[in-house]
């Protein structure tokens, strides 16, 4: 206060020393104590107005995408139980913003770890799986680190989880890699200081043909049998078209098509659950 | 029930129990127990086979016009082939991940358990045990494992093991590898097997 009369009085003082320059020399440098003394009121300059960047709006992706752990299982639970865990889902992915992301995708994940220097504990993978359904959904995320290979299967919905990034969003022939375990090393590996790669928030998703090249047999699965229906392995360098074919005749199960009990259409109420989810994240 | 009791029984006896079932034209449908019995013998690899051979023919010796049908189900392989049921227990192979040389000079047989200190034989990370590298006994302490575990662990491609002497201390100098950071939650002195670590998971 006493800073600020101190102020106008040196202002008051500068203005009448203005005044009698003024009338000396007209050279002077203009000031705008000396302005005041024109009598001219200043220009009305109206401030910019502020551009507003919705980053929300823009990178929520205009692709109608729902996480695949809304949807509940076939079974004859109450729907209740689901609909309760699918608001407590929502809640915490208020908090926590949960990207799109398949199986395939490079993702980093920061975990808050006790144990670990910082606290705080980083992998980056690729997502070979993604399992469980409402808030015990989970995901594998797979890389190999100095030689060795490493699995870590992370919550979803895990307090512990800080923050999940997408380096790389793209899908892949199958929705389950666990055949990486048996392919050559140079196809789980994913650099750990990789930069994300910008996607496009609409459109298709990229599909990556890639077909793997295994190490030899024996592999910890018959990924060559009809039940596990892999699309993403090179088996012709593996075994011959013969053998493939024995395997394919021998374990097929063609009465499995016509099963009505494995039956689960979930377009209805994916559509249901969907308007639903986006409602409540819009609240 | 019949019981049947062969005779002339040559150099390989076979020690087999099993239902087979044996149908005939005339006679009504009965099962026939079947006991023949078994001396080790280390060339017979697949004990079954053999057991169910020699017993058919001895059965269609005995019972002619017989039809012998088996319907037992045994196991005819010599071999597991679950997935990983425990962690780490005896007669695992194992692999030492530190730099000392005991840990890195090749062998004609890969490092073994031989046992595991706990209450139940089985190991998993932070647990110690005894193995048996180039013919001597060392002990060990489990750094990862190929079984899964608790959410938000890592899982190892391999069974890791460093070799600890009996005090505790480490015998190699440093670890590629990397280690699980709940080792530092756990009971025990890890803390010189920590220090050598070079990178977490």
């Amino acid at each position: 206060m006493a800073a600020c009369t101190r102020g106008l009085k040196n202002l008051l003082t500068s203005i009448k020393f203005c005044r009698t320059l003024q009338f000396q020399d007209e050279r002077f440098l203009c000031t705008s104590a000396l302005r005041f003394a024109n009598n001219e009121p200043p220009k009305f300059v109206p401030p910019s107005k502020p551009v507003i960047i919705n980053k929300t709006q823009t990178t929520a992706s205009t692709r109608r995408f729902l996480s695949p752990e809304f949807i509940p299982p076939r079974g004859r639970t109450d729907p209740f139980k689901y609909f309760m865990e699918r608001r407590d889902m929502v809640r915490r992915r208020k908090a926590l913003n949960i990207p799109e992301f398949y199986v395939g995708s490079i993702l980093a994940v920061t975990m808050a770890d006790a144990n670990a220097s910082g606290k705080t504990n980083r992998f980056v993978g690729i997502c070979i799986q993604r399992g469980g359904r409402g808030l015990g959904a989970t995901f594998v995320l797979r890389n190999i680190l100095n030689g060795q290979g490493v699995e870590i299967c992370y919550e979803l919905y895990s307090p512990r989880i800080q923050t999940i990034e997408v380096l790389k969003l793209e899908k892949r022939l199958d929705s389950n890699l666990m055949y990486l375990r048996d392919a050559l090393p140079e196809y789980s590996t994913v650099d750990p200081e990789m930069k994300p790669v910008p996607f496009s928030p609409t459109g298709e998703v990229p599909v990556n043909k890639l077909k793997v090249k295994m190490c030899p047999k024996p592999w910890s699965k018959h990924w060559e049998r009809p039940q596990f229906a892999i699309q993403g392995i090179r088996f012709d360098l593996c075994m011959t078209p013969k053998q493939m074919e024995f395997v394919q005749k021998k374990y097929a199960k063609p009465w499995e098509e016509y099963d009505m009990l494995k039956e689960y259409d979930t377009s209805k109420l994916e559509e249901q659950i969907f308007a639903e989810v986006q409602q409540e994240m819009n609240k | 029930m019949t019981l049947i009791e062969i005779d002339h029984i040559e150099r390989a006896r076979v020690c087999y129990i099993g239902w087979i079932r044996s149908t005939a034209p005339s006679a009504p449908l009965c099962s026939v127990y079947f006991n023949v019995f078994l001396e080790p013998c280390a060339h017979v690899h697949d004990v079954d086979a053999l057991a169910q051979d020699m017993a058919l023919q001895r059965l269609s010796g005995s019972f002619s016009g017989l039809i012998v049908q088996n319907s037992s189900k045994i196991l005819q392989r010599a071999f597991s082939v679950s997935v990983v049921a425990a962690a780490i227990q005896k007669m695992t192979r194992v692999r030492v991940v530190d730099n000392s040389s005991l840990g890195n000079t090749p062998y004609h047989r890969p490092p073994r358990v031989i046992h595991v200190y706990t209450k139940n034989g089985v190991g998993k990370v932070g647990d110690k045990v005894l193995l048996a590298i180039k013919g001597q006994k060392k002990k060990a302490l489990i750094v990862g494992h190929k079984m899964p575990g608790d959410r938000m662990t890592p899982r190892f491609d391999s069974n890791n093991v460093v070799l600890i002497e009996d005090n505790g201390n480490p015998t190699g100098t440093r670890i590629k590898v990397p280690i699980p950071t709940h080792l530092r939650q756990m009971e025990g002195d890890f803390s010189k097997v920590l220090a050598i670590a070079s990178s977490f998971v």
